[in-house]
């Protein structure tokens, strides 16, 4: 059995939100907008699962939840719909570590609609520049965007102060929450937080399935026209038996929520200070002390993260690398230079995420292997030598 | 996850010839380290008879950029200095059996490394002279430098001509947009405009000036004459392009019409449609579109069936 440890990227569908889809595809196959019993069964799924979605994230009504494909386009949606409704509001806030889904639609919104995107830095550990978003704000500002933890590192951005502070000037304030939600607490009826976007497969429901969450009362611009389904606000037949495994995955995230935050973060702490400790010229990305439960991003100086992720591979361990070479382009992570993290660690920055299933032989295992697959890399780095770095190699840049 | 080849895995799970040389008397270093990739070749050579005696490689980089340090020794341990400039990336990937476009720079890299090494060895500056740039198309390994040249040289200004000559954008179509950045930028400095996608032969006005019609036609037959040198890839694609231009009123008067697929050296695919494929004629016709090709290109070339294509 492989050691699953990138459930940043994706998780394992757990068997009991399996099980409730499984009827879906059979005998409640019906069309939840036809007017004859198959629809109504459906429906009534469909609106259990908008409460458990409601009730994951704190929200004060069900009605505010929309399903959606997943977290890409939820974030889509949110800006353009804020930009739409607001049209003489030009201008975008968001920070320079956000993921593509919001990153790289704010560029496209630039470069060929020309708006206005203030992108606010962060400091060493992948906390936000405060002074920076203040002064970004203002009533020019249509939407705020940003992400409530970040992909890479699991550092917590405080998006409910950011809210607060957005309102002051009439924008709207939109968080990105695909690898916040069922990670840790939220309360979104007592915040000012408008719109939220998660997706189903970081939480142990199926691939291609999110929500967004719209505060009551806000102006809203659908992305997809068409049918009435959710209200108007989504148009397309639902993903009836995806909606449905979401819903369980929520309702089984909200009573797995103290075992995230025990469990899980005391693997990940051990898991980390052991790797730490056995392995010269390394060292954690992001904010130790608020981050993510279940995160752990590890810095390994002189070697690629690519080569890491190969080694690893072998001994069945999964995980994930900000070096370039896993995105086929040619820069690293653009949240490890973000933080100002040198390319000589930000090429072997590896990430390793853990879920509820995770167990302690696994751990044991990975800080059992990481020390020689390090070892064996370096060995081959022209910047290491025995005695440990060394400055001594300049190659010609090309 | 990459498509690694099992010869690729290989050198990079059991490298070859890694470490220190220490009675090296050549040493190249190259690479950068915010590409994620640096190497420093170290050859051992025979000043007598110039034969690299032994080589060893140090690498920082990814699975591919190892495995090619490692090919790269074994491909030059035995060979003479000479002998050695003659190993170019091409083959250090061939060794491989293939890497995937996104990482052709790792077998770039080793090239370069020799190179300097063997400078170093000669007591010559080695100047790295190689432009890659950002990756656009992945489906043919098209970077932006490629695409920049292709516009500035032959005056592109569509984003249709620029697939005519490059192929870049001619498979999936996801490097679209990023080509009509490129475009954009080179038309910008030129003080031109990005033509508006040409989707679908626009409508044609009722009254087309004749000036309207003829500066898209002029450069496709600029030059089609046989040149005496050896052609690069850009140079016999551009020929054939026209080529085929030329012969195609004729296939469509039968009701045909042919497209280039792809050339990969000497061998150039196309497909043949409408009434030519399929029926009687076909290999009359790929043969006709031979020997025209044979004609302009001045060198031998072989015309296959699309349908003959290596399968990848
Ligand atoms: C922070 C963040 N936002 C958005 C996404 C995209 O979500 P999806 O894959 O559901 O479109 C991801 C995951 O890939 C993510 O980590
Ligand atoms: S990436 Fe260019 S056609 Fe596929």
């Amino acid at each position: 059995m492989g050691i699953y440890l990138d459930n940043n990227a994706t998780t394992r569908v757990d068997d009991a939100v399996v099980a409730e889809m499984l009827p879906l595809f059979t005998e409640h196959f019906g069309n939840p907008s036809s007017m004859h019993g198959y629809g109504a069964a459906v429906g009534g799924k469909i609106e259990w699962a908008r409460g458990e979605v409601q009730k994951l994230l704190g929200a004060a009504f069900d009605t505010e939840i929309v399903f959606t494909s997943g977290g890409t386009e939820s974030d889509n949606t949110a800006i353009l719909s804020a930009l739409k409704a607001y049209p003489k509001r030009r201008e975008i806030v968001t920070s320079v570590v956000e993921h593509p889904a919001v990153l790289s639609f704010c560029d496209y919104l630039e470069s060929k609609e020309g708006y206005k995107v203030h992108r606010i830095p962060v400091d060493g550990k992948g906390d936000l520049d405060m002074a920076a978003y203040e002064a970004a704000l203002s009533e020019n500002v249509a939407i705020v965007s940003i992400m409530w933890a970040n992909n890479e590192t699991g550092t917590i951005f405080p998006v409910e102060q950011l809210a607060v502070m957005a309102k002051k000037v009439g924008a709207l304030f939109h968080t990105d929450a695909v690898q916040a939600v069922g990670k840790i607490p939220m309360d979104l009826a007592n915040s000012e937080i408008d719109m939220l976007s998660l997706s189903g497969h970081k939480l142990h429901a199926p691939k291609g399935v999110g929500a967004l969450y719209l505060k009551r009362g806000i102006r809203f611009r659908p992305l997809f026209r068409g049918g009435h389904q959710e209200r108007g606000r989504r148009a397309g037949t639902e993903n009836a038996p995806a909606i449905v495994g979401l819903g369980k995955a929520c309702q089984l995230a909200r009573e797995a929520l103290p075992v995230e935050l025990g469990q899980v973060a005391a693997l990940r702490d051990r898991l980390e200070s052991a790797l730490i400790e056995a392995i010269p010229n390394c060292f954690v990305t992001g904010n130790p002390a608020n981050r993510l439960p279940n995160t752990a991003n590890i810095a390994f100086e002189f070697i690629e993260g690519e080569a890491i992720l190969l080694l690893m591979n072998e001994f069945g361990i999964a995980a994930s690398s900000g070096s370039a070479c896993t995105s086929g382009s040619l820069e690293p992570s653009h949240v490890m230079r973000a933080m100002g993290v040198p390319y000589t660690a930000a090429h072997g920055a590896t990430r390793f995420s853990l879920s509820r299933d995770t167990t302690q032989a696994e751990i044991d295992k990975v800080i059992e292997v990481m020390p020689g697959i390090i070892e064996r890399l370096r060995k081959l780095s022209p910047y290491w030598t025995n005695q440990g770095a060394s400055t001594a190699f300049q190659p010609v840049y090309s | 996850m990459w498509n690694y080849s099992d010869k690729l895995k290989e050198h990079f799970f059991n490298p070859k010839n890694s470490g220190v040389l220490e009675e090296a008397n050549a040493v190249g270093e190259v690479g950068s380290i915010s590409c994620g990739d640096a190497l420093r070749l170290m050859l051992k050579v025979e000043p007598e008879t110039q034969v690299i005696q032994d080589a060893r490689f140090q690498t920082f980089g990814c699975g591919s950029a190892i495995a090619s340090s490692s090919a790269l020794t074994e491909m030059i341990i035995g060979k003479t200095v000479d002998e050695a400039l003659l190993v170019t990336n091409k083959d250090i990937a061939d060794y491989l059996q293939g890497l995937p476009p996104e990482k052709m720079h790792c077998s770039v890299m080793g090239a370069e490394a020799l190179r300097a090494a063997i400078a170093n060895y000669r007591g010559e500056e080695w100047v790295d002279d190689h432009d890659e740039g950002q990756l656009i198309c992945k489906c043919f390994g098209i970077d932006a430098p490629m695409i920049e040249r292709a516009v500035e040289v032959n005056g592109l200004t569509t984003l249709e001509e620029v697939t005519n000559y490059t192929k870049a954008g001619g498979s999936c179509k996801t490097c679209h947009e990023a080509i009509e950045d490129v475009l954009e930028a080179v038309l910008a400095k030129q003080g031109k405009k990005l033509e508006p996608a040409a989707g679908a032969a626009a409508p044609a006005p009722a009254v087309i000036g004749l000036d309207q019609i003829a500066p898209l036609a002029a450069p496709v037959t600029a030059k089609p004459a046989a040149p005496a040198k050896k052609l690069s890839n850009v140079q016999r694609m551009q020929i054939v392009i026209a080529a085929l231009d030329e012969m195609r009123p004729y296939l469509k008067a039968d009701g045909g019409d042919v497209e280039l697929i792809d050339i990969d050296g000497k061998n150039i695919y196309v497909r043949l449609s409408g009434a030519c494929s399929g029926c009687q004629m076909a290999s009359v016709t790929i043969e006709g579109i031979q020997t025209k090709l044979v004609e302009k290109l001045g060198e031998l070339v072989r015309v296959i069936p699309h349908t003959m294509m290596a399968a990848e």
